[in-house]
C-alpha cells in the first residue's frame, strides 16, 4: 500500500499543483515579467527594461510617501490589535457569565467585507466630525486615525480568538504549581501565560502585519488616498498607478512587483525573530 | 486500487476538460458584443435594445456587458484580454484613443460614421476615423425656476432683473445669488447651491466641468488642449470667481463638502432644499427620480457657467461629448459588419430612432434624426433650446483634452486643500500648471 502511494504520489498532487500552477504560480511569474514590459492588455506586452522600476520612483513621490503611510498604520495597528486582543482573550477566559456571547459579538465585525465597512465607518466618522464642522477628509490625521480604528474594530476579535485557544491550551498544572508558589497575576502572566502562547502571539504578529501593508478595501472606501494622496496606502497606490496615465500600467506592476517583496522581507524577518522566542511545550 | 486509480483518472479528465473547453457556438449566428458604459440605461439595452434588434436581424445576437459605475477602463482592459473581446466599446475622448492604439478600427467606410452630421466630431487616429460620438451632452448651472420666480417677487430683492432669463453675466449671477443668501427664509431654502460634492470619486463636476469654460478661453478647441505642452491657467481668477460663490452660497458648509456625493447634490436639488446645482442633462433622471421630488417639469431649467470671462453674454452652456463609440479591430469580419449593421439599425431605422429617443433619452449628433426627435425629459428639451438660441454660441467640451486621470485627481485634491484652509488660492493654481506640465510630458 506504501510503495502504491508513493508511486502514484505525482498523480494524486497532480489536481491540486494544477490548480496552484494556474492560479498563483503562472499570474506571479507573468506578473513580473510584465513589470519590464510596456502594455495595455497582458497579452500585447514590449521589452522595457527596468524603465518602469525607476519611472515608479522619479515621476512622483506618492509611492514612497504611501510606504511611509502604511508603514506608520501598520506599526500603530499591530501594537493596537495585539494588546486589545490579548486583553479581551484573558478578560473571556476567566470564568465569568456570558464570555460566550462576547466572545461572538467581539468576533462578529470580521465577518463583514472591507470595503463594506468602510463605508460603515465613513458615515459614523463623518457623522462624528459633522459636529466639529469637519469630515474625514479635512485633515490627514482624521483619515490616519479612522483607519485605523477601523481595522482595529474589524480584526480585534479575529486575534482574540485565536488568543482565547491558545491561553486555554496552557497547562493548568502549571498554572497551579505558580499560584502554590505563590506567584502574582503579574509574574503568572509574564513567565506562564506569555511564554506557552508565543506560537499564537507569532501568528498573530503575522497576521496583522501583513494585513497592514496589504489594507485596500477599507483605505478605498474609508478615504480613497485624500486628502492630496496623504492617506493613500500601497496597494492603493499601485491600483491608481494602473489607471492614473496612458501607459503607466507597467509602472503599477513594477510598483506590485517592489511591494510583494518588501511584504515578503518584512513578514519573514518577523517570523524568525518571534520564533526564537517560542518555547518548547 | 485500481478502481481508485481509476476514479482520480476520470476526474482528471473532468478538471482538464473544464479548463480546455471553453464556449464555442455553433448556432450558425454571429455574437456582437457590446460593452455599454451607461449603468443608468443597462436595462433599456437589455430589455428593450437587444430583442427588437434580434428580431429584426435573426441572423446576430447581441451581447450586452454594462461595467460598473466608474469601473469601465478596467472591465475594457480585462474583457479586451479575453478569448471573446467586446465588439463594440466606448471611448471618452483623445486619451481613451490613446488608451486602445492597438484596439481599434478604422470606421470610415461604415454606415455607421457615414449617418454623422458633422463628420469633425468623430476622432481620428493616423489619418483613420476610429472613434464616432453617439450622444450630446449639455451642462450648466440647473435651476428651480419656482424658486426664482419667488425670489423675483420679493418686495426688498437688491437686483433691478425680474426674471432668471435676464442673469447674462457673473456679476448679475452674484448679485442674484447673495441677495438669495440674505432670503433665505422667505425663499423657503437652505441654500442656493447644492453642495459642492468634494467626496472621493464626487469631484468630478469641477475638475472637468466647471474648468472647461477656463480651459475653452485659454486653448479655444479640444485639438488645440490636447497638443498643450504647458497650461497657463490665465483664467483663474474667473475660475475662483464661480468656486467661491457656490462654497459661500452652498447648503453646505466648507468644512463639510468632504462627506457630499454629487447624489447627494442631486436629491438637494430635487427636493427643493436649494435653488441651483452645477449639472448636465443626464441628470434629469437623478432629479426626476428621486422620492419625494417636489420640481416641477417645466421648471428645470439651464444657466451657462457665467465666470466672468470676456464676452460671457454670448455664450451659452457647455455642450459637447465623451460618448464615443469604437470597434475593436481584433474581432472577427463578421462581427465588425453586425456592430455597423446594429448601430446604423439603431440610429437611423424607425425602430431604432424611438428606442433612442424614448427610451436611452440620448441627444444624437446624426443626420437620420430630425429637430423634433429630442428626449422628451426636461433638460435634453433646454440643451436643445440652448444649443438653437439666436446670439448665444454653445461652449465646446476642450476638457477632453486633459492629458491624464492624474491631473483631475492632483486638481481635486488641491481644491479640497483649499476648502480646507492649507492651500492659498495661488497653490491651487500653481498645482495646476506643474501637473499638466508633467503629465502632458508623460503622455505624449
Amino acid at each position: 500500500m506504501e510503495k502504491a502511494l508513493r508511486k502514484y504520489f505525482p498523480l494524486f498532487a497532480l489536481p491540486a499543483l494544477i490548480c496552484f500552477a494556474l492560479s498563483f504560480l503562472i499570474p506571479m511569474v507573468w506578473g513580473l515579467v510584465l513589470s519590464f514590459c510596456e502594455f495595455s492588455t497582458i497579452t500585447d506586452a514590449t521589452f522595457v527594461g527596468f524603465q518602469n522600476y525607476v519611472r515608479a520612483f522619479t515621476v512622483d513621490n506618492y509611492f514612497t510617501s504611501a510606504f511611509w503611510f502604511t508603514l506608520a498604520f501598520t506599526v500603530v495597528t499591530v501594537i493596537t490589535i495585539n494588546i486589545l486582543a490579548f486583553a479581551l482573550a484573558l478578560a473571556l477566559t476567566r470564568n465569568i457569565p456570558g464570555t460566550n456571547g462576547f466572545r461572538t459579538i467581539f468576533f462578529m465585525p470580521n465577518l463583514i467585507g472591507g470595503i463594506v465597512l468602510g463605508w460603515i465607518w465613513q458615515v459614523v466618522l463623518n457623522g462624528f466630525l459633522a459636529g466639529f464642522e469637519k469630515t474625514l477628509l479635512s485633515d490627514a490625521s482624521y483619515g490616519f486615525w479612522g483607519l485605523v480604528i477601523l481595522m482595529n474594530w474589524q480584526n480585534i476579535g479575529y486575534m482574540m480568538v485565536i488568543y482565547i485557544a491558545a491561553i486555554q491550551n496552557v497547562p493548568s498544572d502549571m498554572l497551579e504549581a505558580a499560584s502554590i508558589d505563590g506567584a502574582n497575576g503579574r509574574t503568572t502572566l509574564f513567565r506562564i501565560i506569555i511564554p506557552s502562547v508565543m506560537p499564537s502571539i507569532t501568528i498573530c504578529l503575522f497576521l496583522t502585519l501583513t494585513n497592514g501593508f496589504k489594507l485596500y478595501d477599507q483605505n478605498l472606501a474609508l478615504t480613497n488616498g485624500a486628502p492630496n494622496h496623504q492617506t493613500e496606502m500601497l496597494a492603493l497606490n499601485i491600483f491608481n498607478t494602473f489607471y492614473s496615465r496612458v501607459g503607466f500600467e507597467g509602472v503599477g506592476q513594477a510598483k506590485a512587483v517592489i511591494f510583494t517583496i518588501i511584504v515578503a522581507a518584512i513578514a519573514l524577518l518577523q517570523l524568525a525573530f518571534t520564533r526564537k522566542k517560542e518555547v518548547e511545550n | 486500487m485500481k478502481k481508485a486509480l481509476a476514479l482520480v483518472l476520470i476526474a482528471l479528465v473532468a478538471i482538464t476538460g473544464i479548463f480546455a473547453g471553453g464556449s464555442s457556438e455553433d448556432s450558425g449566428k454571429t455574437e456582437i458584443y457590446f460593452l455599454n458604459f451607461k449603468p443608468e440605461i443597462a436595462d433599456v439595452y437589455t430589455d428593450v435594445v437587444k430583442p427588437a434588434f434580434e428580431s429584426a436581424y435573426p441572423q446576430y445576437t447581441l451581447k450586452v456587458v454594462t461595467a460598473a459605475s466608474n469601473q469601465y477602463q478596467s472591465t475594457l482592459r480585462s474583457e479586451l484580454s479575453k478569448s471573446a473581446p467586446p465588439t463594440i466599446f466606448q471611448v471618452n475622448g483623445p486619451v481613451g484613443i490613446a488608451e486602445n492604439v492597438n484596439t481599434v478600427a478604422p470606421l470610415q467606410n461604415t454606415s455607421f460614421y457615414a449617418l454623422l452630421a458633422d463628420k469633425g466630431m468623430a476622432l481620428s487616429l493616423d489619418g483613420n476615423v476610429v472613434a464616432v460620438p453617439y450622444a450630446v451632452e449639455g451642462y450648466g448651472i440647473i435651476y428651480n425656476d419656482a424658486i426664482m420666480r419667488k425670489y423675483f417677487a420679493l418686495p426688498d430683492k437688491a437686483v433691478d432683473i425680474s426674471s432668471a432669463d435676464e442673469i447674462t453675466s457673473f456679476e448679475t449671477l452674484k448679485a442674484v445669488v447673495e441677495d438669495m443668501s440674505a432670503h433665505l427664509d422667505e425663499l423657503g431654502i437652505q441654500g442656493v447651491f447644492a453642495s459642492t460634492s468634494f467626496m472621493p470619486g464626487s469631484e468630478w463636476r469641477w475638475t472637468t466641468h466647471l474648468v472647461n469654460p477656463a480651459l475653452q478661453a485659454e486653448f479655444g478647441d479640444l485639438a488645440t488642449a490636447q497638443a498643450a505642452a504647458a497650461f497657463d491657467f490665465t483664467y483663474t481668477d474667473n475660475f475662483r470667481n464661480i468656486f467661491d460663490l457656490y462654497l459661500d452660497n452652498s447648503i453646505t458648509p466648507r468644512g463639510m463638502v468632504g462627506s457630499k456625493a454629487d447624489a447627494d447634490s442631486m436629491a438637494e436639488f430635487a427636493l427643493g432644499q436649494v435653488a441651483m446645482v452645477q449639472n448636465g442633462n443626464w441628470a434629469a433622471a437623478q432629479i426626476l427620480g428621486t422620492q419625494g421630488n417636489v420640481v416641477s417639469d417645466e421648471d428645470i431649467k439651464f444657466l451657462p457657467l457665467y465666470m466672468g470671462l470676456d464676452d460671457e453674454e454670448s455664450k451659452g452652456i457647455n455642450v459637447g461629448t465623451e460618448n464615443y463609440l469604437a470597434f475593436n479591430k481584433n474581432a472577427s469580419p463578421e462581427a465588425l459588419e453586425g456592430a455597423d449593421t446594429f448601430l446604423t439599425w439603431l440610429y437611423s431605422s424607425d425602430e431604432g430612432k424611438a428606442i433612442v429617443t424614448n427610451d436611452l433619452m440620448f441627444i444624437t449628433p446624426f443626420s437620420s434624426f430630425s429637430a423634433d426627435e429630442v428626449p422628451n425629459d426636461p433638460l435634453a428639451k433646454q440643451v436643445n433650446i440652448w444649443m438653437n438660441k439666436d446670439g448665444v454660441s454653445s461652449i465646446p467640451w476642450v476638457f477632453n483634452g486633459i492629458p491624464s486621470e492624474q491631473w483631475k485627481a492632483d486638481f481635486a485634491q488641491a481644491m479640497l486643500e483649499y476648502i480646507n484652509g492649507n492651500y492659498t488660492w495661488d497653490q491651487v493654481t500653481q498645482t495646476a500648471k506643474d501637473a499638466w506640465a508633467r503629465e502632458a510630458s508623460l503622455t505624449r
